[in-house]
């Protein structure tokens, strides 16, 4: 295996409505923060992958256009994927793996704002039993959330307490979008959103992007004085019919997380994305983390939810742990599709 | 900007697709059309609702289809106080897993009630199927209680 | 695939073979800012354009970056309403929602001033006089319908100038 660490992270300050830039102009300075945070210009990169999503925008192939934030020219080495983009660094793990780069750029980004976002995520349901029924994020968060409840497996003081620790976690956070001194019971007084679900235990709506670059061995040691070595790497998907899969664990996670090794060693620090509350629960207990780790100090995609980049920027918080040697060894975590139907898990160490 | 306020302007995008729906899928709208359910064998004997043409752990091809009741138990529930277009209901209703006499998994629709405090996992519902009926998961407009109440 | 076994009472029946599955999404589109200023000048009649600090390129339509540096384009220039055909083609199939009488013809016109053309209808001119190099100027609708679109410039016909030397646009072919 190749040594390849993540060596910076680039992120806008994500908000609700970006209704001043189009995803070119959102994008720009976000690739120039990452490639200057890794001490390179744009002709260092052999590779860019970005993750994103045209349903967000309502326009085919926008992806496209948006590459002319990096300026492709001369011709570069490109994919994309219609993932969030931690599955776009994985995929340019994966090519550097092969030797055919050193560097790569991953970029990442959504604008909830422009569409009826839960209307939009509707479509990616199964499209002859689900999709006609528009059922949507929230609702079958939902129904995930009650299944949880009723079996046992978490209760709503503990989803609470995740929303304040989020909220109280993103203070140190100037990208977050929410943020503040949050206390479980005055939360658990508000009214239900979908319920069981408060407004407060669903992601905000959220417009922004983010960058995040890797590097291979030496080259990662020139550019980046603390790198965070990528050391397990998996991802791992269950059906898309709710009906088959226990909504109450993942068994996805719990897979990626045994195949990346998270057990190997201590967890100091994960950065887990779990859109709602009550899925930070089921992915703690899947991915096997005591009490002991520190639990998403960005404040996670509670804080802040850029639909495409909030996976991309979980493994880019994790890494930039180890790079400002707050901790040695930390977790980050990906999710994708219905109700945690597909997982990915990066397990990164400095040296 | 210095002059001129940021513009916007109106985006539809509007799909009128038909799909197909193959052997099994197609057998499952057939029976919603003629007012019944089908569900299909999975390699263990688990009867799947709605029905997979594979198996979703052993991938084997499926093949063996057979009836289940259009009355079953509110396995899980949530409460939407303010539909989005497009959802069974333009007024509060809830959503579902169902799980249909017969059947082993639960399927989703939603369920008619007025009031949150009418739902309990648990409870029974029957489909309530709409007069004209196409072969279309909205050839059930919605599970209602059955009376006599949740069990 | 193997034979699917069917409950009797889906026998002899007409079995459903498709359904249909219509979805509509309804979006704000933003274009941005470079954009809603470019349509903000057309809506005065004026063409902007924007210059890239890093190749000194002018692209027109503004759109904030230059595509090849990946670099915010911020020094606007105003460009003159006149061009040179780089490319063009003649349309003479009809489509669903088309307005224009056939055959019609569609062109890349590249701006005095300008590194990019721009693309937009040529008429005035029998579609078989339209060529590469000829000299093409804006035809705008009336003030009173002038707004932030380019539909605010109804085509370009063409100016009667000898045609653009093929030095001054080879590069944009």
């Amino acid at each position: 295996m190749r040594d390849v660490a993540i060596i910076s992270l680039g992120q806008t300050d994500h908000a609700r409505e970006r209704n001043d830039v189009n995803d070119v102009e959102m994008l720009m300075p976000v690739l120039a923060d990452a490639m200057k945070a890794a001490n390179i210009t744009k002709d260092r990169v052999d590779f860019v992958c970005s993750g994103s999503s045209d349903y967000l925008a309502g326009q085919g192939f926008s992806f496209v256009t948006t590459l002319d934030a990096f300026g492709p020219w001369p011709p570069i080495s490109e994919s994309h994927v219609d993932m969030d983009g931690a599955w776009a660094l994985y995929e340019a793990w994966v090519k550097m793996q092969s030797g055919h780069a050193d560097i790569s750029l991953i970029y990442a980004y959504g604008r909830s704002s422009p569409g009826d976002i839960r209307r939009v995520m509707s479509r990616q349901l199964d499209p002859y039993y689900t999709a006609p029924l528009w059922a949507d994020p929230v609702s079958l968060a939902a129904l995930q959330a009650r299944a949880g409840l009723e079996a046992g497996s978490f209760t709503e003081e503990q989803m609470a307490e995740v929303v304040a620790a989020s909220r109280r976690n993103a203070k140190a956070n100037p990208h977050a979008q929410l943020s503040g001194d949050a206390e479980a019971k005055a939360l658990l007084d508000e009214d239900y959103f979908v319920s069981p679900l408060h407004k407060h235990d669903c992601p905000p709506i959220t417009d922004g992007a983010a960058c995040v670059i890797i590097a291979a061995g030496d080259v990662a040691r020139e550019l980046s004085d603390r790198p965070a070595w990528i050391r397990g790497f998996d991802h791992r998907i269950e059906p898309n019919a709710l009906g088959v899969r226990d909504l109450t664990t993942s068994v996805s996670t719990r897979q990626a997380a045994d195949k990346a090794q998270v057990a190997a060693g201590g967890v100091d620090v994960a950065e887990i994305h779990a859109p709602f509350s009550h899925q930070e629960l089921i992915l703690r207990d899947a991915l096997g983390l005591g009490d002991d780790v520190s639990i998403n100090p960005s404040g996670g995609a509670l804080a802040a939810n850029p639909i495409m980049a909030a996976g991309l920027i979980r493994l880019g918080e994790a890494a930039a742990r180890i790079g400002r040697g707050e901790a040695d060894r930390a977790l980050g975590h990906a999710t994708s599709g219905v109700c945690l139907q597909q997982n990915l898990v990066c397990v990164l160490e400095g040296e | 900007m210095a002059d001129g306020e940021l513009l916007t302007a109106e985006l539809i995008i509007e799909y009128p697709f038909s799909r197909t729906t193959g052997p099994v899928i197609g057998a499952f709208f057939t029976a919603l059309r003629e007012g019944f359910i089908v569900g299909i064998k999975a390699s263990d004997g688990r009867v799947l609702v709605p029905p997979f043409e594979y198996d979703p752990i052993t991938s084997e091809s499926l093949t063996e289809m057979v009836e289940v009741g259009d009355a079953g138990e509110v396995v899980t529930w949530a409460w939407v106080n303010d539909p989005l277009e497009g959802q069974p209901f333009d007024r509060p209703f809830a959503f579902a897993l169902i799980k249909l006499d017969g059947a082993d998994t639960p399927m989703l629709h939603a369920v008619d009630v007025a009031d949150e405090s009418a739902m309990s996992t648990g409870m029974r519902v029957q489909a309530r199927w709409r007069a004209e009926r196409e072969g279309h998961i909205n050839d059930i407009e919605c599970f209602a209680p059955v009376d006599g109440g949740a069990s | 695939m193997s034979e699917i076994t069917l409950p009797a009472r889906l026998d002899d029946l007409e079995m459903v073979k498709s359904i249909r599955t219509p979805a509509r999404l309804e979006y704000d589109y933003m274009p941005g800012a470079a954009p809603s200023r470019f349509l903000q000048g057309v809506a005065q009649k004026r063409l902007l354009g924007q210059r890239c600090p890093v190749c000194r390129k002018v692209y027109v339509p503004a759109r904030g970056c230059c595509p090849t540096d990946g670099v915010p384009t911020e020094e606007e220039v105003e460009l003159p309403h006149v061009g040179t055909v780089t490319s063009f083609c003649v349309v003479n199939v009809q489509f669903y929602g088309q307005v224009m009488e056939l055959p019609y013809v569609s062109a890349l016109i590249l701006l005095d001033g300008s590194d990019i053309p721009l693309m937009h209808l040529i008429q005035e001119v029998d579609a078989r006089e339209v060529h590469m190099g000829q000299r093409v100027e804006a035809v705008w609708v009336p003030d009173d319908e002038i707004g932030p679109t380019l539909e605010s410039i109804k085509y370009f016909r063409p100016t009667g100038e000898p045609d653009a030397a093929w030095d001054t646009y080879k590069d944009n072919v």
